[in-house]
Parts: C-alpha cells; sequence; structure tokens
C-alpha cells in the first residue's frame, strides 16, 4: 500500500461506509478498551498523588524507632520486659551507625499525643510539648516565621527556652503582641519563646503540628523528671543508603546495646518513610499493571471483535476480493490491504477512545481541582509512557487481528470472479 | 498471440479424477475474434480459465506474446494478468461500491499509474464506450449494458494483448447483447485480440473464427461466414 496516496485511504472509507453502524458497533469495544486503561491507569496515579501528598512534606529519607516490650528471653532477661532508649544509646548510634545523616532523640509531655496544659497569664491551651534536639529540623522540616528553632546551646546551657507553633501563637497571645521574649508556663515550668514556626504539611496534618512547641531536649528532661530517658528516636537516613539497610544496622546496634536477642523483631517498632514509599511504589506499581492487564483484556476482546467483524466482511467481499486478483492485483496488495483495513479500523476506534479517556481524566481533574480538593484522590493523569504504550500495544493486536482476515483473503482464489 | 498445444486438464474429486481437457490445441493470432462454443461440461470455462491464468494446466504448453505459460508463481500470473489480459465477466462484476470511472481505474490503479493520469485514462475509455456522462454513477444506477460496457472499459484500462470475455451476454436481453457484440467488434476492428466463450450462435457468428469444444477436445475449427 502506498499510505501516502489518497486512495488506499479512500478506499477503506469506501470499505468502512458501506455498512457505518456495523462498523461503529463492531470497532465498539477497541475504543472502549483503550478508555478502560487510561482512565483505570489515571485513577490510580490519581490515588497514588493523593496518598503521597498526605505523608506531607516529611522528607523521604526520614525513620522512627521507638521501644516495645522484648518477646524473646536473652542473656538471662525474661521475655516481656520493658525497656526504654537512653542518652547513651544515642551517643552509641552516633558513633557507631556508618547509614544514618543524623540521630534525634525525642520526648513527649504526657506520651505520645497527650494534650498538656500551657499558659500565658490568663491564656491557656492544650499543646503537645515536646523535647529536641537542632537536628530534628532536618527530618520534619518546619519553617520558622519569627525567631530561631532549637540551637546547640540551648541544649547545652539546659535553656529554658520554647519555639511555638503558629496555632499555640494564636491560642496564647494577641495578633499584634510581641511574642519572642515572652515567658510562657509549660506544667508549672517558665519558658522563653524565641521562635515561632508553621509546618509544611497541609490540612489537618498541619493544624496539629502548628498546635506543638519544642524545648531543648536536654531541657525537657530535666524540667519534667525524665533522667536520661528517651521517649522515641527520629533518623535521618543517608540519601545513599536503603531505607531497610540502615534500619537494619540501627536495631543490630540497638539490640546488643540493649541487650535483646537478635532475632527478637518486636523488641523495636519502626516506621521509615523510604520503606512506606517503597511499599507504595510496589502497591501503585502494581496497580497499574492491574490496570494494564485488564484493559490490555478489554483491548484484546476489543480486537477481536474487529477481527470478526473482517472475517465476515471478507466472505460477503468474496467475489470482489476475486475480481480484483482477476484483475490483476498481487496476492501482496490483498494482504496489505486487509491488514491496512483491520489496523486502521483498530486505530480509529482506538484513537477515540484514548482521546475520550484523556478529556474524562482531564475533566476530573478540573473538577477536584474547582472543589480545592485535598482529599486522598489529586491529579488523576496518565504520563505520555503510558498513553504511548497503550497505542504501541494497541497497534501490535490491530496487526495480529489483520492475520487471520487476510489469510482467509488470500485463500479466495481469482476463478471465484468467474463462477457467479 | 496464444498458442496452445495439448493442454490437459484434470479434477481430483474425492475418489475419482475428472479429465476435463484432453489435450487442446488452440491457435489465436493478434488482430483475432474468436468465438469457443460447447455444451455445458465440455470444458470451455476450463479452458478460459486456463488461458486467463486463474488456473493452472496439467501438461502441454501455453505461450501468450510468446512467453510460456507454466508453472506461474500467484504473484507472476497476477502481473500477466494485469499486463497481457482484459477480463469481461458475465454478470459484469463490477465492484458495487465504486463508481463507473474508478471500476474503470482499477487495473490502473494495480499498475501503479498516479491518480489523475489513472482517472483521465478511465473518462476516455468510458466516453469510447460511450458512458462519459455515467462516469460518477454506481454500478447499482446502471442498465446492464451499461454495466457490461463499463466492465469492457475496464478490460481496455490495463492496455492488455487479449481480451478475454466469459459469456458477456449472457446476462443481457438481445437488443443489449448485440449492442455490447458491436462494441467488442469495434475493439476487434481497431486491432485488438478477442476470445468469447459463449453458446449463442448469433454472437458466435459475429467473431471471425469458431471453436467448438466437446468433451475436452477442439471439435470443429472454422471460419465464419
Amino acid at each position: 500500500m502506498r499510505w501516502w496516496e489518497r486512495d488506499p485511504w479512500l478506499e477503506l472509507a469506501q470499505v468502512m461506509l458501506r455498512n457505518p453502524f456495523r462498523t461503529l458497533m463492531s470497532s465498539l469495544g477497541v475504543g472502549w478498551g483503550m478508555f478502560m486503561i487510561l482512565i483505570t491507569v489515571g485513577a490510580s496515579n490519581g490515588l497514588e498523588e493523593g496518598v503521597k501528598a498526605d505523608l506531607g512534606s516529611r522528607v523521604k529519607n526520614s525513620a522512627f524507632l521507638w521501644t516495645n516490650q522484648t518477646t524473646m528471653p536473652f542473656k538471662g532477661y525474661p521475655k516481656g520486659r520493658y525497656f526504654r532508649l537512653q542518652a547513651a544509646d544515642v551517643a552509641h548510634l552516633e558513633e557507631h551507625a556508618t547509614t544514618l545523616e543524623a540521630v534525634a532523640p525525642r520526648n513527649q509531655l504526657g506520651g505520645w499525643q497527650g494534650g498538656n496544659n500551657v499558659s500565658h497569664g490568663m491564656k491557656t491551651a492544650a499543646c503537645g510539648v515536646y523535647g529536641d534536639v537542632p537536628a530534628y529540623k532536618d527530618i520534619d522540616p518546619i519553617v520558622i516565621m519569627e525567631g530561631r528553632y532549637v540551637n546547640q546551646k540551648d541544649l547545652e546551657d539546659r535553656r529554658k527556652v520554647a519555639v511555638i507553633g503558629k496555632r499555640v501563637r494564636q491560642l496564647l497571645f494577641d495578633k499584634n503582641e510581641e511574642v519572642l521574649g515572652q515567658t510562657i508556663q509549660v506544667s508549672g515550668v517558665n519558658f522563653t519563646v524565641v521562635g515561632v514556626y508553621r509546618s509544611q504539611q497541609t490540612g489537618e496534618d498541619a493544624e496539629e503540628s502548628e498546635n506543638n512547641l519544642f524545648v531543648p531536649f536536654t531541657t525537657f528532661n530535666h524540667a519534667f523528671h525524665k533522667g536520661d530517658e528517651v521517649g522515641w528516636l527520629s533518623l535521618l537516613i543517608r540519601e545513599d543508603v536503603q531505607g531497610d539497610t540502615a534500619m537494619a544496622e540501627v536495631l543490630r546496634l540497638l539490640k546488643a546495646q540493649k541487650g535483646i536477642h537478635p532475632q527478637d523483631d518486636r523488641a523495636f517498632g519502626h516506621w521509615s518513610m523510604a520503606e512506606e514509599h517503597e511499599e507504595m511504589e510496589t502497591v501503585f506499581g502494581a496497580f497499574r499493571w492491574v490496570s494494564f492487564v485488564f484493559g490490555g483484556l478489554a483491548l484484546l476482546a476489543g480486537v477481536i471483535g474487529i477481527m470478526n467483524i473482517m472475517l465476515i466482511t471478507i466472505k460477503e467481499r468474496t467475489l470482489e476480493l476475486g475480481v480484483r486478483r482477476a484483475l490483476g492485483a498481487t496476492p501482496r496488495i490483498i494482504v496489505v490491504q486487509i491488514m491496512a483495513e483491520t489496523l486502521a479500523l483498530t486505530a480509529l476506534s482506538g484513537l477515540v477512545g484514548a482521546i475520550l479517556g484523556v478529556a474524562a481524566l482531564d475533566a476530573l481533574d478540573g473538577y477536584l481541582v474547582m472543589q480545592e480538593g485535598n482529599g486522598i484522590f489529586r491529579h488523576p493523569h496518565v504520563t505520555s509512557s503510558v498513553l504511548w504504550t497503550a497505542l504501541a500495544t494497541m497497534t501490535v493486536l490491530g496487526v495480529f487481528a489483520g492475520i487471520l482476515p487476510a489469510a482467509r483473503a488470500l485463500r479466495i482464489q481469482p476463478v471465484e470472479a468467474l463462477r457467479s | 498471440m496464444i498458442h496452445l498445444q495439448g493442454i490437459t486438464k484434470s479434477f481430483q474429486t474425492g475418489s475419482h479424477t475428472l479429465q476435463v481437457l484432453k489435450g487442446v490445441d488452440l491457435e489465436v493470432a493478434k488482430g483475432d475474434l474468436v468465438a469457443i462454443m460447447g455444451s455445458s461440461g465440455s470444458g470451455k470455462s476450463t479452458l478460459l480459465n486456463v488461458l486467463g491464468l486463474l488456473d493452472s494446466y496439467d501438461q502441454g504448453s501455453y505461450h501468450l506474446g510468446g512467453q510460456e505459460m507454466s508453472k506461474l508463481t500467484e504473484r507472476r500470473a497476477a502481473e500477466t494478468r494485469l499486463d497481457m489480459l482484459g477480463f469481461v465477466f458475465q454478470s459484469f462484476n463490477l465492484i458495487g461500491f465504486k463508481t463507473a470511472a474508478e471500476n474503470v481505474a482499477l487495473p490502473l490503479y494495480y499498475q501503479k499509474v498516479p491518480r489523475k493520469e489513472r482517472m483521465l485514462r478511465a473518462h476516455a475509455l468510458l466516453e469510447r464506450v460511450g458512458l462519459l456522462e455515467w462516469a460518477d454513477h454506481l454500478p447499482s444506477q446502471l442498465s446492464g449494458g451499461q454495466k457490461q460496457r463499463v466492465a469492457i472499459a475496464r478490460s481496455l484500462a490495463g492496455n492488455p494483448e487479449v481480451i478475454l470475455a466469459d459469456e458477456p451476454t449472457g446476462a443481457l436481453d438481445s437488443a443489449t447483447s448485440h449492442e455490447v457484440m458491436s462494441l467488442l467488434q469495434e475493439l476487434n476492428a481497431d486491432g485488438m485480440t478477442l476470445v468469447v466463450v459463449t453458446h449463442e450462435h448469433d454472437i458466435a457468428e459475429g467473431c471471425k473464427r469458431i471453436i467448438r469444444l466437446r468433451d475436452g477436445r477442439v471439435e470443429t475449427e472454422g471460419h465464419v461466414g
């Protein structure tokens, strides 16, 4: 086929438009398959973006580690033992861990996410109160709006200073009141405000984060009688190290340090952003594959529909094809003609489906943006590589669908023309 | 132009073999107008298929325009049909969804003639058969005689050496039959070689020679009048 010429296309149009309704109905399947692939892949992308956005702006290589009960006896200790991390463990990690960028011990008043009465003059608020080291700012980035964050000197001198969240400022101070240098009371202990921050997260997470205040870790332990106890650890893993590798090293060091059985996997709890991300990549990668496979199967069903209609038309066109052969069309011309007809039918339907799919995703995205949704479903879209892969799959299937009809057409002998 | 010698052809039907052509000798000179007659079963359709390279033969030799035609590949056969032969069929066999002009231009399309030239030549051929004003009509809008004239124009399009007509008037009434026959005679007068298979005596009488087939052999061969 000389595809750049007008005639093959004209001929194709003539053939397809002879029975437009049948052509439409039988080629619908490919468009539908294409539409399904794009919609499902797009939706899973939207879900992925939503979930990832929900994880917030936490640094991708951050991790958290806390202690549970031991579940295996070791070195004379029974199982079910409670144990705590201590300042010495932090020092041990800082000294020996090779996979970490930073180790930040943390403590919180009233246990994890407990509310506490914080007051300034007559105003009181229930806030999260944390003891922190400067390194924590690298792990959970916050934006300092006024003043500064906790620094090394604060730690060394056990200064009674506090960095408060935006929301805490709203609750304890008037709008235009100068806060830096002011004194607040935290569970009866006075602290001087040295900074105000806001969160980089959005929505509820941000509100919660901005309702916290940070004081130096050493001050916290002294003021609230924690000794050298560490509530939990925030870790920053080196960027060139896999999350699970780093976690394995940290656990090995800490187990040795705390007299925990090396196989006691439940003695420590941990959560790492990297692992979470890796897991999510895997889950959504699988999602995309499933979408692709099911969409592909729909596409296959559609292509088989086209193959069927081609087989039927070839039966109907026996005389025509015989006449063409008698007039001098070579077998090659016939094969190319039938293959081209099948492929064109497939492509036409598939392109319509693809355009509708992309348009539908676009419309949905537009709607979500308009709703200012910060939900778990954002920006449904398909990447161009998905689009191209889908189109390529369709083309390959279209070519395969043409083989049988072309072979059938080839069996029609030119003598057919005389047998009428 | 056409030289057949001892052509045999048999068909295998189940367990027994049916010998259809039992050694046909035939000579058609350039510019001849030959009628092939014979009752059904005489082998005249098979002979036409062999002449038209639509079917193979078992033994003998077939020279067309000086070239041996044995054991052609399908592709060579198609190319030879395209360049040397024109076909006229009993039931016209125009392609229904193509206009008269497009039908006439079809062999030229296979000869890779550019579209403009193709349409020009198709219109010229339609003018020659007196159907220029019907060029853009579909076959369904034409009468039987008109359809056959379009088919004749199509058979001329590839500039063939020989036109093979299979019962060209078989589907037409007698008045139209004579019109079509006159057209074939005109073409012959212009130098075209034609082989016409027919069972109608008055059509055969319009040819220069009549060859009668009987039971797979040439029975009689003689000049008309």
